[in-house]
């Protein structure tokens, strides 16, 4: 399950997008968006998902559980 | 917000935390001060005669590092900082009303393009504009490509403006060198807290390293990287303004430490700010009911502080997009809409020779001054009072009493008058409210002056003021303000030496929370 971005909460302030190491996200009509193709929910890059950590408004960044979870490479 | 509730919420607590500032006075003044009294040490008013050349060089016309120079220049923030990095308590990055003026807002972020593209079209417009920064919305140096991108661009087509950023200093220290080299001559960082068990009360995350901190350990890093940052900036030679907001019960006696610790790195002017927490803001400080400082207890306090550093009285808390003087926002003049349809032509020419009609008009100022003060040299008094005086800029008492969005306050002795803040009372952004409620916010905003310099002013508020117990003072319109409090001042001693009038205290002062409305 990517993460996604609940649009209606987002500030539109960018500072999740330079933190996310899979550059999964950008702007689309004042909103950031994660492609959901590119997440990865940062396993193998950091202990926990830079766009939530960085987010400044909770429960903004959540696991998007209308799609399957991320697998990790074997 | 209702002020009236806010005095008596915070009239009771205030007694006791006046005096115990008092006390705290008492403990710091180990330092060779005599007192407030008869140190002109307020370096943000301090004249030419009181800082070295080289400093006054840089600050004598940067309204926010001088109090004498604000009167005259003017400000423009770019807001091409989005991003912040960490949480503050007063800070809610949702919240946008262009009604409103305080830190962390904005109505649109700009394009380093865009924003290079407004400064030349303010310069233009505006000459005394002299001096850029980059403020927010969120942390400069949490956005550094776009921060460092404008200055780059504005020191090419305008190298005449001054660059300043404020930032909350976390990640200062990995920037100090690119400041350098772009030659940032001023930064401020806001510091709150130097021990970790106040800043958790104030911070309850930061984003450092890939990694959300929370609690002590978030306050631990912050305060590590604030004081780097802060002595790195000064070895180099850069000004820096310590912004501290004042959190009553959180950090309002502990800011005297704070004071302490960021002299002894160097800092040019602490600016101590009061707490912004109106509950329609939606910060965890306004909701959950925090206040903010009165006026008196925010004056003890950086009276305390006087006699360490050089204090900022003068600060309006402005948004990160406001544009022009202190006090006034000119900002939606300056819309990217409007200014990507500008033709803009920068003439640097222009700009030097209006700043130099400028500067006579200042050197005036300050002559008359002290003509005034040498005719109060002779009394004896001991009697210190306020006023308020209504102005739009230039040094002059040039406002109408009903079309002043903000008063600023004089504090009147046989020393001369020295300014010691401003008393917002502009209208609420809720509207609604009728002429008479207008008239008791501006009485209980400046209740504690004994009288208000104007241009004009009707007959019923005239009225109200004198029962009040508020002397309206329209005989000095349009002349310059120290030079006339000094020659009211000295006609008071008279009338209370006489047995004509008898000198009285007067009472407490709110500071006014919310919104400003733009010039616009």
């Amino acid at each position: 399950m990517p993460f996604k971005i609940i649009a209606s909460q987002c500030t539109s302030c960018s500072a999740c997008e330079p933190e996310c190491p899979n550059v999964a996200i950008s702007e689309k009509g004042g909103a950031f968006v994660i492609d959901p193709k590119k997440c990865t929910e940062c396993i193998g890059h950091f202990d926990e998902p830079q766009c939530v950590a960085v987010c400044p408004v909770d429960s903004t960044c959540v696991v998007d559980t209308s799609l399957p979870r991320y697998q990790a490479p074997a | 917000m209702d002020v009236s509730a806010l005095d008596e919420a915070s009239s009771a607590a205030s007694a006791v935390e006046i005096g115990e500032i008092r006390q705290v006075i008492a403990e710091h003044k180990g330092c060779g001060t005599s007192g407030a009294s008869g140190k002109a040490s307020c370096g943000s008013q301090a004249s030419q005669a009181k800082l070295p050349t080289e400093i006054w060089e840089k600050v004598k016309n940067h309204p926010c590092y001088s109090e004498e120079a604000h009167h005259h220049y003017a400000r423009m923030h770019v807001a091409v900082a989005p991003a912040c990095n960490m949480q503050c308590n007063y800070c809610n990055r949702k919240y946008d009303c262009a009604n409103e003026s305080r830190p962390g807002v904005v109505s649109e972020k700009l394009t380093p393009e865009q924003a290079a593209k407004k400064v030349l079209a303010v310069a233009s417009a505006i000459p005394q504009m002299t001096v850029l920064g980059i403020a927010g919305p969120g942390d400069p140096l949490a956005n550094p490509k776009r921060t460092f991108k404008t200055f780059e661009l504005v020191a090419k087509a305008a190298p005449d403006i001054k660059l300043c950023l404020s930032t909350n200093g976390l990640m200062l220290p990995d920037h100090v060198d690119t400041i350098a080299r772009f030659k940032i001559d001023h930064v401020t960082i806001t510091i709150n807290m130097i021990h970790p068990e106040i800043g958790a009360k104030i911070y309850p995350w930061i984003f450092y390293n890939h990694t959300r901190y929370t609690g002590l350990e978030a306050a631990t890093i912050l305060n590590e990287r604030q004081l780097q940052g802060l002595e790195m900036l000064t070895k180099r030679g850069i000004l820096c303004k310590i912004n501290s907001v004042m959190i009553p019960g959180i950090n309002d006696h502990h800011l005297v430490e704070v004071n302490k610790a960021i002299k002894s790195r160097g800092a040019f002017l602490h600016n101590i700010m009061p707490l912004i927490s109106a509950p329609e803001h939606g910060t965890v400080f306004g909701l959950n009911g925090q206040r903010g400082p009165i006026s008196r207890e925010l004056k003890a306090l950086q009276d305390v502080c006087e006699g360490e550093t050089n204090m900022m009285r003068h600060c309006r808390q402005c948004r990160a997009d406001a544009v022009g003087l202190l006090g006034e926002d000119r900002g939606a003049e300056f819309t990217t809409e409007k200014i990507m349809a500008m033709d803009v032509n920068y003439d640097l020419e222009m700009r030097k020779a209006y700043q130099a009609k400028v500067e006579e008009k200042r050197a005036a100022k300050v002559a008359a001054a002290q003509e005034e003060l040498a005719e109060l040299a002779s009394e004896m008094s001991g009697i210190k009072l306020l006023v308020a005086v209504a102005t739009r800029g230039s040094g002059l008492i040039n406002e109408h009493f009903g079309h002043a969005k903000e008063f600023q306050v004089y504090e009147l002795s046989t020393t001369g008058a020295k300014f010691v803040g401003h008393r917002r009372v502009d209208h609420y952004c809720r509207g609604g409210y009728g002429q008479e409620e207008n008239l008791s916010t501006i009485i209980r905003a400046i209740n504690d002056c004994h009288a208000v310099f104007v241009a004009k002013i009707g007959g019923c508020p005239k009225s109200n003021l004198l029962k009040a117990g508020i002397e309206p003072v329209e005989h000095y319109a349009y002349e310059f303000i120290e030079k006339s409090a000094i020659a009211w001042f000295k006609s008071y001693l008279d009338k209370v030496q006489s047995g004509e009038i008898q000198h009285v205290e007067k009472g407490e002062a709110a500071i006014r929370q919310g919104a400003m409305i733009s010039a616009a």
